[in-house]
């Protein structure tokens, strides 16, 4: 291999036509590895809304892991002397109407929501990339029948299939994590097979089929890699939906229960609290927020970057 | 520099580009595409600039019309139009100029027009905008406008959309949007690149006759040196940036002075240049990288009289007569240079008789919302092993249907397709290995035809590991150099991604890998035609060798006729799903011979200018495959309509010498038919069709 590493196109010939309207796609398909992931992170780093996200995005899930060591309470710890307190300067965001800490429950109630809704995406993408690739690739009949489910499967509402199955299979973060993964397939499913469809057209499929591969090679081995960055938009975007969607449930009280800080159940509990005690709502609510927000803004950045 | 051009008179020039200097920015650096480019267009004249892709040719159209890309920087030069300098005109002045007093006309004219909006109404849309006329009179322009670029009923077709109209009308109507307002100049690049082969002549044809109707100035951008003798009185040749040579178009074309040029010429298939006479002439290297330095001549990397001088000092445009410039030092031996020995002819072995390929009957039906799209309605033909079998056609007339069909990739509707006695028409996955192994392709596309996200070594192992029996990784190694070797594919390319590679590397790839196992019949799908005439020349000779080598048969696609007759042995004629002419190559090329082949060889853009022929025109556009003519498919643009019989009774299959074709004429009538339209064809000898000699 004599090929310079650190400059990988010094020993290559650049002969495209109109370098003026070359996209960022020629320029980073011509790079090797590292200089690919470099353009990558400079493009990606380029935008102010990419960047804003990303920190806070990063942030929560440092707090998630690490929560431990910012809280001033135990987040379960009950002060019977304190209920409903407003926020001061020894409970910030104020106190509940056990007398908890709503600073401290928010910094811990990252953790269950980082911790499903990342679940359940992967658990979403990976069956969303199975049933993508099958129906996209073979097309005819499996494609018509598997996407006709799909399409059932998209006409009920969301919350309605998640209610019905955790109230069946009971009420658990693993089964809260598998109802939102089964749930996000289909769509996921939608997008890869599009990908797919152009994908499978292209000669380099052909050339594999000659050579007798397998379908599931052909699948797995040459289109999968050339649809990865549609499927990582793909994941962000569902990320953000896992995250609303995880604490949909807990507030409706699917999802984790009493004690557990989890931001969906603290709303839901400060509820009935919310004429006197506002800020039992608005924090954990605001915390729900600024990480679905921060999590859209990635996507975003992301899919601008794909995409050109 | 300037000396070189002052013969041309200052006065009478309509575009002056002066020392033109433009660079694009790209990371942080400007990369200087064009350097020091000059030339004058006289009013009334074309001007036709040449290269090859990357350089430059299109960033000069551009900058004319001043269309460069945000990320163009203009370092330095002048574009001078009618008193303007172009390059510091302001947006309104720029507007006015442009829709006014330039016009440009694209590559491709279904994505120049408006899709939903009515042809009519587009052109209708420039008078108004730019003549300030109403409705009704813009309507009525619209209209004689259509007329002059000679579109048949131009009151029905400005009611048409774009889709409704063939390829060649629809570039009539953006040349007519470019000639409203009566430009002082027209810019067309590459306006036939992508038409097919009749209607690319049915646009020059017309390009030639309004030049007489127009007094508009010409620039004039194509690839194609043959193009731009025919079209233009004068021409430069443009190389990695530079103007490299300029003068009387017919005269740079018939006796070049840059190594270049003459380069150029050689590398294309010219008429009657067979593979058993004399090879292509391929241009070893490549083109110096983008915004590379370079302290000499920038062609001397690639030149066969390079010497130190060339390395070190950039040659000027030397004045070499007759209105003429070169840029190089050594431009009194250019005429000289030999031929190189790529050349030699290689020894052709005449085919077994034993045939390879059986197709009988073959059918291709495509379910479509409009009905069923019959794309190959029963073709019947054999390849031979050893054997070049091309199959040309323009585009929707079936081949790729076929081809696809020949290597199993889809199965047949009916009909028998055997290779080696065994049929194709199976489940791919049941096929044996053998056959499987038997099979390849080479892609038309070189881009698309590799895995990008596969390196090179994957890409041939994974071949190796499916179509040898190599057990050993070594083993398969070594046969990984061989090919590499076979192919002139450098050994350090072996790590990258394809991405990296440029086309014509790119391609060798992708033959490597067709010829990694053993096979017996190779499909070639279009293998040059995304290449550079230069890369071209290379990839068709290795195809040769290869072909000569492995003693393999070829399936060879193409829409270039010089390319199949240069390269094949036998020929197939598709016209609309039918097979119509099919023979001995020179057979198929030299009367008697179906009428639409004629009007094939007649659209062929000679490179020899002596051989001007009169063209046989087909009329009308492309019958729709969903509801095909009756009788013969070809009736209805047939320029040798004989009447009812065609349109009511299918046509036999004629036998001439050395081919058939399908048609009610018997060859004793076509011939002399034939003839009379084309002097320069060769009379069949009663002992089949010898080589044609060059014109």
């Amino acid at each position: 291999m004599v090929v310079d590493r650190s400059d990988p196109t010094s020993a290559l010939t650049v002969t495209d036509a109109a370098p003026g309207v070359a996209g960022l796609q020629g320029e980073f398909a011509r790079l090797g590895r590292r200089g690919r992931a470099a353009l990558f992170g400079r493009a990606l780093l380029g935008s102010k809304a990419f960047l804003v996200g990303a920190v806070i995005v990063v942030w929560w899930i440092f707090d998630a892991i690490f929560w431990r060591l910012f809280v001033p309470y135990e987040p379960t710890a009950v002060d019977p002397g304190a209920t409903l307190a407003g926020p001061s300067r020894s409970h910030l965001f104020g106190t509940d109407d056990l007398g908890r800490d709503v600073f401290s429950r928010v910094l811990a109630g990252a953790t269950s929501v980082l911790t499903v809704a990342p679940a359940a995406t992967a658990l979403g993408i990976a069956g969303g990339i199975t049933v993508g690739l099958v129906t996209g690739y073979y097309r005819g009949i499996v494609d018509n029948v598997l996407m006709r489910l799909v399409d059932a499967a998209l006409a009920f509402p969301l919350i309605i299939i998640a209610v019905l199955v955790l109230s069946v299979l009971g009420q658990s973060t693993w089964n809260v994590v598998v109802v939102i993964g089964i749930v996000f397939t289909p769509l996921v499913a939608r997008t890869v097979r599009s990908a797919v469809l152009a994908e499978r057209e292209h000669e380099y499929v052909a050339a594999a089929k000659l050579r007798g591969e397998s379908g599931l090679y052909i699948m797995f081995a040459e289109i999968l890699p050339n649809i990865s960055g549609p499927i990582a938009v793909e994941a962000t975007v569902r990320l953000g939906y896992a995250i609303f969607t995880a604490a949909t449930l807990s507030f409706l009280g699917l999802g984790l229960q009493p004690p557990s800080p989890d931001w969906g159940l603290s709303v839901a509990s400060g509820l009935a609290f919310l004429q006197i005690a506002p800020w039992m709502v608005l924090f954990p609510a605001l915390a729900l927020a600024t990480l679905v927000v921060a999590v859209n803004l990635v996507a975003d950045g992301l899919k601008q970057v794909v995409e050109e | 520099m300037t000396a070189a051009i002052a013969p041309v008179r200052e006065e009478t020039l309509a575009l002056e580009v002066e020392n033109l200097r433009i660079g694009y920015k790209r990371r942080g650096r400007v990369l200087r595409v064009i350097d020091d480019v000059s030339f004058g267009i006289r009013r009334g004249e074309a001007f036709g600039l040449v290269g090859e892709s990357g350089c430059g040719k299109s960033t000069i159209a551009m900058a004319v019309m001043r269309y460069l890309a945000p990320n163009a920087v203009v370092e330095g030069g002048r574009i001078a139009f009618g008193g303007d300098d172009v390059l510091t005109l302001g947006d309104e002045q720029l507007r006015r100029l442009r829709g006014d007093r330039m016009a440009m006309v694209y590559q491709d004219p279904n994505s120049s027009l408006n899709p939903s909006i009515r042809v009519g109404d587009q052109i209708a849309e420039v008078y108004r905008h730019h003549r300030a006329m109403d409705k009704a009179q813009a309507r009525e322009a619209a209209c004689l406008m259509l007329e002059k670029v000679h579109v048949s009923d131009p009151a029905r077709v400005v009611r048409r959309y774009p889709h409704e109209l063939s390829g060649g009308q629809q570039q009539r109507v953006v040349i007519a949007m470019a000639l409203a307002t009566d430009p002082d100049l027209l810019v067309l690049d590459e306006p036939t690149t992508g038409l097919d082969a009749t209607v690319e002549a049915e646009v020059l044809d017309l390009v030639e006759q309004l030049r007489d109707e127009f007094d508009a100035s010409i620039l004039f951008i194509s690839h194609n040196l043959g193009i731009v003798s025919r079209i233009c009185e004068r021409m430069g040749v443009l190389y990695a940036g530079r103007l490299v040579e300029h003068g009387p178009a017919r005269q740079v074309f018939s006796d070049p002075r840059h190594p270049y040029t003459l380069a150029l010429l050689r590398c294309v298939p010219r008429l009657g240049m067979r593979k058993d006479t004399l090879r292509l002439d391929p241009i070893p290297g490549s083109l110096p990288a983008l915004g590379a330095e370079i302290a000499g001549c920038v062609y001397a990397d690639r030149c066969p009289i390079a010497r130190d001088r060339c390395r070190t000092d950039p040659p000027p445009l030397y004045d070499v007569g007759d209105l003429r410039a070169a840029a190089c030092h050594f431009h009194v031996e250019v005429p000289g240079i030999p031929p190189s020995e790529e050349t030699r002819p290689a020894d052709v072995v005449p085919a077994d008789d034993e045939v390879l390929v059986r197709v009988e009957d073959c059918m291709k039906t495509y379910r479509s919302s409009g009905g069923d799209v019959t794309a190959v309605a029963g073709v019947s033909f054999a390849v031979k092993r050893g054997e070049i079998f091309g199959l040309v056609g323009e585009s929707g007339c079936g081949k790729s249907s076929l081809a696809r069909t020949i290597v199993g990739l889809t199965d047949s509707t009916s009909g028998v397709v055997e290779v080696d006695g065994k049929p194709m028409s199976q489940r791919r996955q049941q096929r044996d290995r053998a056959l499987r192994r038997a099979v390849q392709m080479v892609f038309q596309n070189p881009d698309t035809a590799l895995n990008p996200r596969h390196t090179i070594r994957n890409i041939l192992g994974r071949s190796l590991k499916r179509l040898t029996d190599l057990g050993s990784r070594r083993e398969r190694q070594e046969a990984m150099d061989e090919l590499a070797t076979a192919v002139r594919l450098e050994h350090r390319y072996f790590d990258v991604r394809p991405a990296a590679l440029s086309g014509g590397l790119k391609q060798r790839v992708s033959i490597a890998r067709a010829f990694a196992g053993t096979p017996k019949i190779v499909l070639c799908d279009e293998p040059v035609s995304a290449l550079d005439v230069s890369v071209q020349a290379a990839i068709l000779n290795l195809l040769i060798e290869l072909q000569l080598r492995e003693r393999v048969s070829y399936v060879f696609i193409s829409h270039d006729l010089a390319v199949v007759r240069y390269l094949a042995d036998r020929i197939g004629v598709m016209y609309l799903g039918w097979l119509v002419d099919i023979g001995d190559a020179e057979a198929v090329f030299n009367p008697p011979h179906h009428p639409y082949t004629e009007a094939l060889v007649s659209a062929i853009p000679t490179l020899d200018l002596d051989a001007a022929r009169p063209r046989v025109k087909l009329e009308g556009p492309l019958p729709s495959p969903i509801d095909p003519p009756t009788g013969c498919r070809f009736h209805t643009r047939c320029p040798r309509f004989l009447g009812d019989v065609c349109v009511n009774e299918r046509p036999p299959w004629q036998q001439a010498n050395g081919n058939a074709y399908r048609c009610h004429i018997p060859p004793d009538e076509l011939e002399p038919l034939q003839l009379a339209a084309r002097p320069d064809a060769t009379r069949k000898e009663g002992n089949g069709a010898g080589p044609a000699p060059a014109a």
